[in-house]
């Protein structure tokens, strides 16, 4: 498979990459001393996988895969709390299909299913409303998961609830937000970073401007980025041209569908539903402060976490993850998933143990899923 | 999940709860216009948006819509959210009683 002839505009393409070359030997970066650019979206760590751009690019740039991937980073104690409201019998569980065979210690949803809880899949929090409307008797919890992309839907639907008087739909609130993350590893000494790809769909609800500390407080370049391949290699480009001239700024890539502010409907919704909560855990790296989003006091009443004395709310909560995981190590970017003792053994997209293995946005399942043919085909 | 798929709008179905009928690749999916309604929410016919769970979340224009859905397509995400409504759907058909 010749990966540059995919690309829509071949031509395109390899324009950028040979400018992407040329910038990289400006800046003396080579394959011993890379650039290090971390895409912080799952689904660039996707694309970048799947067009073999890792593979096509100048070997003086290393990506760097980030925490962007929500299903990759929900701690295993959360999952054990789904399954625990899942198991009640008088709940009608609701998620979004790529959480359902995340590992908890016990089981994972799939499995808390297939022993008899009534756990459905739903497209969207809108759905779980609906079902709330249909079945008056039952209580429809939503598993309210990811970042600022899926943030507004929960909690333009909470608002919805509020105003249709609803008493059975609630929302186990897990959603994060992108920014902690990032400054938590750019304050960790290990981690070297020289500049960020940063998330197109969390920008199109928040804007560009969160992630001005980056470049104000820390100096480096962040480029928001569109997810198709010629978006991501002109993204890689900005930031070896800001490192070229010695700048550090936020720049929009993808102005196109991203306005500086972001959508303002989601961001008043959001602020309206939500509060920050102290500090939340994230898989592989631990609690970070104001990272994790709650529902307020005045739509108490749509918390699942109230309603039923789990999660945060029920108070102190211990974690371990399972025997021969290293998937914090590869989420920090200290390890590759080929060094894990468990990938492609004890650890595949079909029976994953650890989270970067379950959703196609992870680490460990890219790599797994696009490394071997590339590895024995290698790019023109 | 998170990249969300083109879809155009071509119906309003429900004007006080801001939902209107999207045509998403051939498929008809109920959405919420809520995240871009900025005048009359007939002005919204013809549109295309990005649809993110459910939410239309932006206007764009006919071509950047069809050059996102190929790039969904190639990562097999469109298909992905393709099947995740033909879930969503099932579980609002599935009935209450097989719990008992
Ligand atoms: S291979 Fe599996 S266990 Fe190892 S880091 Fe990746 S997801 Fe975690």
């Amino acid at each position: 498979m010749k990966y540059a002839e995919e690309f829509r505009d071949p031509k395109a393409a390899k324009a950028l990459l040979a400018k992407i070359a040329e910038t990289c030997d400006a800046i003396g970066a080579t394959k011993e001393k890379p650039v290090y650019i971390m895409e912080i979206c799952g689904g660039h760590t996707h694309a970048i996988f799947r067009y073999g751009l890792d593979k096509l690019t100048h070997p003086g740039v290393e990506f760097i895969h980030g925490p962007g991937c929500p299903v990759c980073v929900l701690p295993m104690a959360r999952v054990d709390e789904c399954v625990e409201i899942a198991e009640r019998r008088d709940v009608i569980f609701t998620t979004f299909g790529d959480a359902m065979r995340v590992p908890g210690q016990k089981k994972s949803l799939m499995q808390a299913k297939a022993d008899g809880a009534d756990i459905r899949m739903v497209y969207s929090p809108l759905d779980a409303l609906e079902l709330a409307r249909r079945n008056p008797d039952r209580e429809v919890v939503f598993f309210g998961l990811g970042f600022e992309t899926t943030t507004p839907s929960t909690a333009l639907s909470i608002q919805q609830a509020s105003r249709e008087g609803l008493t059975n739909f609630t929302v186990f609130c897990n959603h994060i937000t992108v920014p902690p993350p990032i400054k938590a590893l750019l304050d960790d000494p290990y981690m070297m970073l020289d500049g960020f790809v940063g998330p197109g769909h969390v920008s199109m609800v928040i804007g560009t401007h969160p992630y001005d500390f980056i470049a104000e407080d820390y100096g480096k370049p962040i480029v928001v980025a569109g997810f198709e391949p010629l978006d991501l290699l002109q993204s890689v480009l900005m930031v070896l041209t800001q490192i070229k001239e010695g700048r550090a700024e936020v720049e929009n890539q993808y102005s196109r569908v991203v306005p500086e502010h972001g959508n303002p409907v989601s961001v008043a919704a959001i602020e309206d539903v939500y509060e920050m909560r102290p500090s939340f855990e994230w898989r592989g790296l631990g609690e970070i402060d104001k990272s994790g989003l709650r529902i307020r006091e005045k739509y108490r009443a749509y918390d699942a976490e109230e309603k039923f004395g789990i999660g945060y709310a029920a108070g102190e909560r211990s974690v371990q993850e399972p025997e021969g995981c290293e998937c914090g190590a590869v989420m920090t970017g200290r390890m590759k998933p080929t060094q894990c003792p468990q990938f492609g053994k004890g650890c595949t997209p079909e029976m994953p143990l650890g989270a970067l293995m379950v959703s196609s946005e992870g680490a460990c399942a890219a790599y797994y899923q696009y490394g071997g043919a590339r590895a024995a085909e290698p790019a023109e | 999940m998170c990249l969300g798929i083109p879809g155009q709008i071509v119906e309003i179905t429900d004007e006080s709860r801001m939902m209107a009928l999207a045509d998403v690749s051939g498929v008809k999916r109920e959405v919420s216009v809520a995240p871009v309604l900025t005048g009359s929410i007939e002005e919204l016919i013809g549109k295309w948006a990005l649809i993110h769970v459910g939410f239309a979340m932006a206007i764009i224009d006919e071509e950047e819509a069809a050059a996102t859905l190929e790039a969904l397509h190639d990562l097999g995400e469109a298909q992905e959210a393709l099947e995740a409504m033909a879930e969503g759907d099932k579980a609002l058909a599935q009935g209450t009683e097989e719990r008992a």
